[in-house]
């Protein structure tokens, strides 16, 4: 049994609307190679175990893994999928790992969100008895929780803006970003209505992209670099499905997942002990939320930490760093996507966006509308 | 002899189409069959919860207790508006009504659980968190969510 699991390489593509010249398995290829490449790695010899994290409609075939099994080094090997985000992959491959089943486990996400229609997609993920017909997708979901939460707290338009202008702002020192820019108040809120509190700028936009990456034991990790990043802390939990059944203005589960996760991390006061966290803000509400789940701020504060420069990359706990979310990362790797950057902060290697002396950091990541599942990963470098 | 050329990349263009028919379940088909034949709202409640949910269900989450027909009881049909968005984008899964379409999530008189629904008959711009409801019934009904048109102000 291994008693620590490290993330010891990590390969992106560049997030773009859209990739023509690659498909969802060439796409894998890419950053597959990279981090084979990066790391020194043979697929035959040192990876016993690949999990990856793809969306059958988006991918068009069911068990949509089938399509990268043999890029994936699945074949005649052992290959699984996790539905919806990168994070769940992270979080059992460590799980593999820690088990003593597996030595050095490749996690992959990949999504070309161009190939098919997104709300028709996500449409898909309400149930058929009671809420497919209404026709609503992750944005209408989304907004009807952005507005509970801001009825809830007295929050404003302008509270969420500011999160899109911070990270959009951040997106311009990450090479990988596809939506980047200095924003000003106004850019937000006169960008097109999509459904109100939200508009097109309050929402993640649709891009292809993947992200790799190995995670191994402890002993293995240490010899293929200098500088592992371990997983210290894990938590998972789900809230209730229907949006009718819970509070949409917390997020219950993601407090239950972070405790678990700091539990095992000896996370007491996370302002204090984290560095920077990577979080799924897929919308620009979402960040605010995540921030009380993440027990960074009592329930309507988050607004107050972002405009007081608190979460910018430059102040006392970054958060987003690289943009998040955003600044374009497809669905189902946006998860990989917050560990890998958090990963690459702490391995010193996030360039530009770089945040100083990070030695402890969190990833967050969903699944299912309004956040109905969490996914926590505290990672630290020493 | 040399012959090269740049090939554009292919895309296979394809449409997936299932019909299907979804059993709704114990509890559900009561409840598609009271809103067909009589315009009423089922719920369930858990006693041991006392919590009245919305759909009916056959287990409770919360405490999982088993959950039985001789716990439905009728809930609405009025209501109070918990939240709501109007969406201004167009997408052919949305219902046949007037843009922009309005979501909301509905708490129903008696349920302790919201049902997520349409708002219509109304200025768009005057609803508001806490509005009162009432459902529309749509006058040919076959047993499904669109049996309710959309809940309009009381
Ligand atoms: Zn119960």
């Amino acid at each position: 049994m291994s008693d620590r699991v490290a993330i010891v390489g990590v390969a992106q593509t560049r997030f773009s609307p859209k990739r023509a010249d690659a498909n969802v398995a060439e796409l894998a290829y890419e950053v597959i190679e990279k981090v084979l490449n990066d790391t020194g790695l043979s697929i035959e010899k040192d990876i016993d175990n690949t999990i990856s994290c793809s969306h059958d409609i988006w991918d068009g075939q069911t068990i949509s893994n089938i399509g990268i099994t043999d890029v994936a080094g699945g074949h005649l090997r052992t290959e699984e999928k996790m539905a919806m985000d990168g994070s769940t992959a992270a979080y059992y491959g460590a799980v593999g790992i820690l088990s003593g089943e597996y030595e050095c486990t490749l996690l992959l996400a990949h999504t070309k969100m161009s190939q098919t229609n997104r709300h028709i997609v996500n449409n898909d993920a309400f149930e058929p008895i009671y809420s497919r017909q209404l026709g609503l997708d992750f944005t209408s979901a989304g907004a009807l929780q952005a507005r509970r939460f801001m009825h809830a707290h007295g929050l404003s338009r302008e509270d969420f803006a500011r999160v899109v202008m911070k990270n959009l702002g951040n997106a311009m020192a990450n090479p990988l970003a596809c939506r980047f820019g200095y924003y000003g108040l106004d850019d937000v809120l006169s960008a097109p209505m999509e459904a109100d509190p939200l508009t097109a700028m309050d929402a993640a936009p649709d891009v292809d992209g993947a992200v790799a990456m190995i995670v191994a034991s402890e002993s293995k990790a240490k010899k293929i670099t200098d500088t592992p990043v371990w997983i210290q802390g894990l938590g998972s939990c789900y809230d209730d499905y229907f949006l009718g059944d819970r509070d949409l203005a917390e997020c219950m589960a993601l407090e239950k997942a972070a405790a678990q996760a700091y539990k095992m991390a000896g996370i007491s006061n996370p302002v204090k002990d984290l560095d920077l966290i990577e979080l799924s803000d897929e919308f620009s509400y979402q960040e605010l939320l995540w921030l009380e789940g993440l027990g960074v701020c009592k329930p309507g504060e988050g607004a107050r930490l972002t405009e007081s420069g608190f979460t910018s990359r430059e102040g006392e706990l970054p958060v987003n760093p690289s943009g998040g979310v955003l600044s374009g990362v497809p669905a189902n790797v946006m998860g990989l996507n917050r560990v890998a950057e958090a990963a690459l902060q702490l391995m010193g290697k996030a360039g530009e966006r770089q945040v100083k002396d990070a030695k402890r950091a969190v990833a967050q990541g969903h699944t299912g509308f309004c956040g109905q599942h969490q996914c926590v990963i505290v990672l630290g470098n020493q | 002899m040399e012959n090269k050329f740049v090939q554009a990349p292919f895309e296979v263009d394809q449409h997936i189409t299932a019909h299907s028919n979804y059993f709704a379940g114990k509890m559900g088909s009561k409840f598609y069959v009271a809103l067909r034949d009589s315009k009423e709202i089922l719920g369930v409640r858990c006693k041991t919860c006392s919590k009245v949910l919305w759909p009916p269900r056959e287990t409770c989450g919360r405490c999982f207790s088993l959950l039985t027909e001789d716990d439905l009881v009728k809930i609405g049909p009025g209501g109070s508006v918990v939240s709501f968005t109007r969406v201004h984008y167009s997408e052919p899964i949305h219902p046949d009504v007037d843009a922009p379409l309005v979501y909301a999530v509905i708490q129903l008189d008696g349920a302790d659980s919201g049902m997520t629904h349409l708002i219509g008959g109304v200025d768009p711009e005057q609803i508001e968190i806490g509005m009162r409801v009432t459902p529309v019934f749509i006058e040919n009904r076959n047993g499904n969510i669109l049996d309710i048109v959309y809940f309009k102000p009381e």
